[in-house]
């Protein structure tokens, strides 16, 4: 952890947009010093989704291809299947990810394309001024959810980490969080492990990073990092739910 | 060089490969399945990749994905699919990437039935999707068109970096005709490298994008786009005209309807009426000029179509009231014989018509 | 010229197969054709056709409500393509398949054939679409049979291509009733 206070070079040197107290920053980063550590750079691109990680291409010094919500999964199939030796990467939201672009995740995944997926779940819509996600909590209120989600009427918060675990052509899956700085170190392990499996060819590489909206919670910072602890993770268990070493496919 | 009797998809499909083109992306849908089916076997011998995605909301995606690092890709579906595929082709449009969508139309609204029809030509050359755009539309009437439009699909597509779609249907599809399989020359400068995604080496990053939101920065887009639509439509519009000077009539119709039109009017002709034929080979652009000049004579139109009237609005909008526009509808589910249209142009000719 | 063809018959009879023939057979000779067969719905339901046009022009209309000529390899067929033959045009009926002595039509020159039966004496009753073609042209003349037996190796299957003497012969004896009929 030692680079923490440096800028990662992958990273521009621009004022972000995001909200006080928001993890997207933070992971940021991490998904930054990846791309140094790994030196894909200058081989990397980009498949941005929509939402608050639409503007990726202004943080990140790679290039960027704009997806339609949802659909980063298969554009981003298309560059790598027709671009093979680049670097290609995901970053997600959970209504991005986890609503509206489930085929497109799934089918990716289970088709073992090598790519590596960033999943941001930070249970609301954030961009949209924190609807109701699928991975909203159970009681949580949300503009959509003015009463709390409630199972009979919406379902429970959806694991999509465990499920794309279960496939094959999946390498690596984790769930992480960065409230806290031993966290922090782990998602950092995690996402390095995504880079590896798309960089050693073994399938995609997936992290599910529970991060926070204290805006659209409606909390300031310290709040949202002891939400995380206290009710995400006993529902979204944090660890590695699959690592595949080997590239052969069953 | 002799010819293979080919079918109209498998024209299609063996265009694309002689077009360069070593990516496809599909999802299964009558009545275009040759396309996919002949690629699959044929693309990863050429070191390319054939992949049938989840959805046809999928493989336009993997399109827009492989058409932003500027390699020649293609996607194919009938009517309900090519409606799912809206959303990635308004991207498309909006990020100005190229590829080529190819539309076998099969019959609607819902899912209708499999049978030829006409009735996606306003889905087409009016963008399609969400925002204002275009995309070059090309309608083949032969088997042979099915192969040299293709190839200028891909052409069109580079050169203005605008998706291109062909709008052929059920029966142009379905059916087999010679095919000559010229090669066209490939390796051609569009100017790709300057915008393209290739990893940032040695280079400022790019984006590939539709999204504005500067002030301003979307009309200026949007301006730069219409310029562009404009650009295309002062160059690259075609239609196959073949007007006598003293044209009584003159019969419109494209793809599949203008081949059996095509058959009503050389009857008419062995019977001594003077009567025109005019095919529109680009609908969008639309052939507009071609028809003012109809216009300018006052020559009556007798549109025909597999529809219950999309093109002729065009007609309509081209001719300004100069000429009598008639139409003549065939919607799906029935397919019309040669003689029908043979009595419509006579009811019209004979001043019967009502 | 201009020759609009229909093959109409039950599926698995050979009907795609004889229009893909005489479509090659007029490219051989240098003519312009097109081959539009029924499809989807139609073919599950047990019955096939094709429309073959073939032109010394660009061919026009794929599809035609007036025939030139018809061969209708059963009763069905005969029902339903029969009474649209145009005026002067031609019809032949597999009388093997479609037991129908009624059917006439003023001006349709009608050709009564036992396919199945002439091609189960040449040893192999799958030949009967071939037998009905060879007839077909010898009476309407549209293509030489020699165009068809060139075709004959581009339409068969690789794996069928030891048959081709055998398709020639179900060819030349189709041919050899209508001229003597
Ligand atoms: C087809 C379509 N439907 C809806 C939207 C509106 N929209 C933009 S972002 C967004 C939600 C994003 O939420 P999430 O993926 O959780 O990312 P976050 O903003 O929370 O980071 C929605 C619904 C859209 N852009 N496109």
């Amino acid at each position: 952890m030692k680079q923490v206070f440096g800028r990662p070079e992958s990273l521009v040197d621009v004022a972000s947009h995001f909200c006080p107290g928001c993890h997207h920053g933070t992971i940021h980063r991490l998904v930054a010093e990846a791309i140094d550590h790994y030196g894909v750079r200058e081989e990397t691109i980009g498949a941005a989704s929509v939402g608050c990680s639409v503007f990726m291409y202004d943080y990140f010094d790679i290039d960027v291809v704009e997806s339609p919500h949802g659909r980063s999964p298969a554009v981003a199939t298309g560059v790598k299947r027709s671009n093979p030796e680049k670097f290609v990467l995901l970053y997600q939201g959970d209504g991005d990810l986890a609503a509206i672009g489930t085929a497109e995740i799934i089918h990716a995944a289970n088709r073992g394309e090598p790519l590596t997926v960033i999943f941001v779940n930070n249970t609301v819509y954030g961009m949209t001024g924190g609807q109701m996600a699928p991975t909203t909590m159970l009681g949580q209120r949300t503009t959509t959810s003015p009463y709390g989600r409630e199972f009979s009427q919406d379902g429970y918060p959806i694991k999509i980490t465990e499920m794309l675990a279960q496939l094959e052509g999946v390498a690596y899956a984790a769930r992480v969080a960065v409230d806290t700085p031993a966290h922090l170190a782990k998602a950092k392990k995690a996402i390095f492990a995504a880079f590896e499996a798309q960089v050693e060819k073994r399938g995609m590489g997936m992290v599910e990073i529970l991060s926070s909206c204290p805006t659209n919670w409606g909390m300031n910072a310290i709040e949202a990092n002891k939400r995380i602890e206290t009710e995400m993770i006993p529902y979204f268990p944090l660890g590695v739910f699959k690592e595949r070493k080997g590239s052969d496919f069953f | 060089m002799t010819k293979s009797f080919e079918k109209g998809n498998v024209a299609i499909a063996k265009a694309a490969v002689s077009a360069g083109c070593l990516y496809y992306f599909g999802y299964p849908i009558t009545p275009q399945s040759d396309i996919p089916e002949y690629l699959s076997g044929v693309l990863p011998g050429l070191g390319g990749q054939f992949v049938q995605a989840e959805s046809e909301v999928a493989s336009i995606n993997m399109l827009l994905g492989a058409g932003s690092t500027g390699k020649r890709a293609m996607t194919s579906s009938s009517s309900p699919g090519i409606s799912l595929k809206q959303e990635g082709i308004s991207y498309m449009a909006g990020s100005e990437i190229p590829g080529v969508i190819v539309n076998i139309q099969r019959s609607g609204p819902g899912l209708g039935g499999i049978s030829a029809s006409q009735g996606d030509y306003f889905q087409s050359t009016r963008g399609g999707g969400h925002g204002d755009y275009r995309t070059i539309v090309l309608a083949p009437a032969t088997v042979q068109e099915m192969y040299d439009l293709t190839i200028l699909a891909f052409d069109l597509s580079d050169k203005y970096r605008i998706p291109s779609m062909i709008l052929a249907d059920a029966m142009l599809g379905q059916m087999k005709e010679p095919l000559d399989e010229w090669k066209p020359e490939l390796g051609i400068d569009y100017g790709h490298s300057e915008w393209i995604l290739t990893g940032a080496k040695g280079r400022e990053r790019r984006r590939v994008k539709s999204l504005y939101l500067g002030d301003g920065d979307l009309a200026e887009h949007n301006w730069r786009l219409a310029e562009k639509h404009k650009r295309i439509a002062e160059n690259e519009t075609r239609a196959s005209v073949d007007i006598p000077e003293d044209a009584e009539l003159v019969v419109t119709a494209f793809g599949s309807a203008a081949r059996i039109a095509r058959t009503a009017v050389d009857r008419a002709r062995e019977e001594g009426h003077s009567v025109g034929m005019l095919r529109p080979i680009t609908l969008w652009p639309f052939p507009a000029e071609e028809f003012v000049k109809v216009g300018e004579k006052g020559t009556p139109i007798l549109a025909v179509e597999l529809n219950t009237g999309q093109m002729v609005e065009d007609v309509e909008i081209a001719v300004k009231g100069a000429s009598k526009v008639s139409f003549c509808g065939y919607p799906p589910g029935y397919l019309p014989s040669p003689d029908e249209i043979y009595e419509k142009i006579m009811e019209i000719l004979k001043g019967e018509e009502n | 010229m201009n020759y609009a063809s229909i093959m109409a018959g039950f599926g698995g009879q050979g009907i795609l197969m004889i229009g893909n023939l005489l479509s090659i057979g007029a490219l051989e000779q240098g003519l312009g054709c097109t081959y539009f067969p029924s499809y989807g719905v139609e073919m599950r339901g047990g019955t096939a056709n094709c429309t073959v046009t073939i032109s010394d022009k660009e061919v026009g209309s794929p599809v035609t409500a007036r025939p030139d000529g018809v061969i209708a390899m059963n009763g069905p067929s005969v029902d339903k393509f029969g009474p649209r033959v145009k005026e002067g045009g031609f019809l032949l009926i597999n009388t093997d398949m479609a037991q129908d002595e009624k059917f006439s039509k003023d001006g349709v020159n009608v050709l009564r054939i036992g396919c199945n039966t002439i091609a189960t004496e040449l040893g192999n009753p799958k030949l009967a679409s071939m037998v009905a073609l060879g007839a077909f042209v010898e009476k309407t003349g549209i293509v030489t049979i020699d165009s068809l037996v060139q075709a004959l190796p581009r339409v068969l299957p690789e794996k069928a291509h030891k048959l081709i003497p055998l398709n020639e012969k179900a060819l030349k004896a189709g041919a050899k009733y209508a001229a003597e009929n």
